[in-house]
């Protein structure tokens, strides 16, 4: 059975929850937790990162609200088959907004002209189909 | 078991007149692990002698399971404060700790002995315990009394970082297989903040917040960015602003409040970032009467 181990510590600041739900996210898409992997009990989780349970739980329910963890009564929490998909497809929704668009500014910013940025595109491009 | 534990306009005044406590609301439900901060004088310690009959209220009403815990055993029985150090002067450890069990009828020896290991505590006297080892003796009894509402005031004051790390661990490890009401106070905030499932401030003998540790969390954001564009996304957004620092023409602003996800894009819009802030200094600022404008 795989556990995913956790390996990152949080950082007390931003609300817990969302940490966990981000945490196991970063999981379930760099494959440490695969689909159908039973996912640490709430008590586990809260032990491991002193964290109090009612919060893990938290976490955990919005993992299941989004569709990215699945309950199985009285055994505990496992990954949704298609919770990698789902991730991809939301990393890509936001990629635009919080990768492409600060980098526009960037460039604005130090007055580099978007035709250079897009002409590096199209030459990294051609670089990795040789 | 637990039991609710709630305030009621709780007032506490003492013979010389001072006013710890003025109308304090509070309703902590069963279960619940609670950090109580405040600054040193803020009432902290005479809130958790009221829950723990020690004092009576002056005014208004303290409720431990819907009924006034003063003078009656059955409920002070439910009711576990704990100070900073252990006392029992020539009594020796175990001696202490074999009455301790008389005086509770939820204690469990053998996990008593366990943290007697886990804590290193000597079977010596009291009195010739160092200061830590006697917190830890302190602590250990909050931990194998189990009682239904368990107090800590400040309770880690001489102990090492380890030990206190232990404690904690205990603290959650037990809670989790024996669920209690948990009261901790302490100055170490975000060294067990994640432990709090609720938070509540005092100041000046008044409840100034009290919320789940998350949301609380939430609320507290650091706003960056040029100084009018900062004034103006701060009163636009109804954000109490704590404190401000400013360095040329940039300014930084701790603000507390709700802040929504169509806010968070006109600040970014408006180059502003948002970044979050501990439990800790949000308690400093939260805790500061006047906002005050310092030079960085």
């Amino acid at each position: 059975m795989n556990q995913g181990t956790p390996v990152a510590t949080l950082d007390g600041r931003s609300p817990i929850y969302r940490q966990i739900a981000e945490q196991i996210s970063a999981d379930i898409l760099s494959g440490a937790l695969e689909p159908d992997a039973q996912v640490m009990s709430t008590n586990q989780f809260a032990a491991h990162f002193r964290i109090n349970p009612a919060t893990v739980a938290k976490g955990f329910q919005q993992l299941v609200d989004d569709g990215l963890l699945y309950k199985k009564r009285g055994i505990g929490m496992f990954v949704s088959p298609d919770a990698p998909q789902r991730l991809r497809a939301r990393h890509r929704e936001r990629f635009m907004a919080d990768v492409v668009d600060p980098m526009i500014a960037e460039a604005h910013l130090i007055g580099i002209d978007l035709d250079d940025v897009v002409d590096r595109i199209h030459r990294r491009r051609q670089d990795d189909h040789r | 078991m637990t039991l609710d534990l709630e305030l009621r306009g709780t007032s506490l005044r003492y013979d010389d007149g001072t006013e710890a406590l003025r109308g304090i609301d509070l309703a902590v439900p069963a279960g619940t692990i609670l950090g109580l901060l405040g600054r040193n004088g803020a009432g902290k310690s005479s809130l958790m002698s009221l829950v723990a009959s020690l004092h009576r209220p002056t005014g208004g009403q303290v409720l431990v399971g819907g009924r006034e815990p003063w003078e009656r055993p059955d409920l002070t029985a439910q009711v576990a404060l704990i100070g900073e150090a252990a006392e029992g002067g020539t009594w020796k450890v175990r001696d202490a700790l074999t009455s301790a069990g008389y005086l509770r009828p939820t204690w469990d020896p053998s996990y008593a002995d366990r943290l007697l290991d886990l804590f290193e505590i000597p079977n010596v006297k009291i009195s010739n315990l160092s200061r830590g080892k006697r917190a830890a003796l302190a602590c250990l009894v909050g931990l194998a009394g189990r009682t239904p509402i368990t107090m800590y005031d400040e309770p880690y004051l001489g102990m090492d970082a380890p030990t206190r790390y232990a404690f904690y661990d205990e603290v959650l490890s037990d809670y989790m297989v024996h669920p209690r009401t948990v009261i901790i106070s302490t100055h170490h905030i975000d060294e067990v903040a994640s432990l709090f499932g609720q938070v509540a401030i005092i100041d000046a003998g008044r409840l100034v917040t009290y919320d789940d540790t998350d949301n609380l969390r939430s609320r507290g954001v650091e706003v960056t960015g040029p100084t009018s564009a900062v004034d103006d996304f701060t009163s636009a957004a109804g954000l109490r602003v704590l404190t401000t620092r400013r360095l040329g023409g940039t300014k930084a602003a701790v603000t507390y409040g709700e802040l929504t996800e169509a806010a968070r894009r006109r600040a970014a819009d408006a180059g502003l970032e948002l970044g979050p802030i501990s439990l800790q200094d949000l308690f400093v600022h939260l805790s500061t009467p006047q906002p005050e404008e310092a030079a960085l």
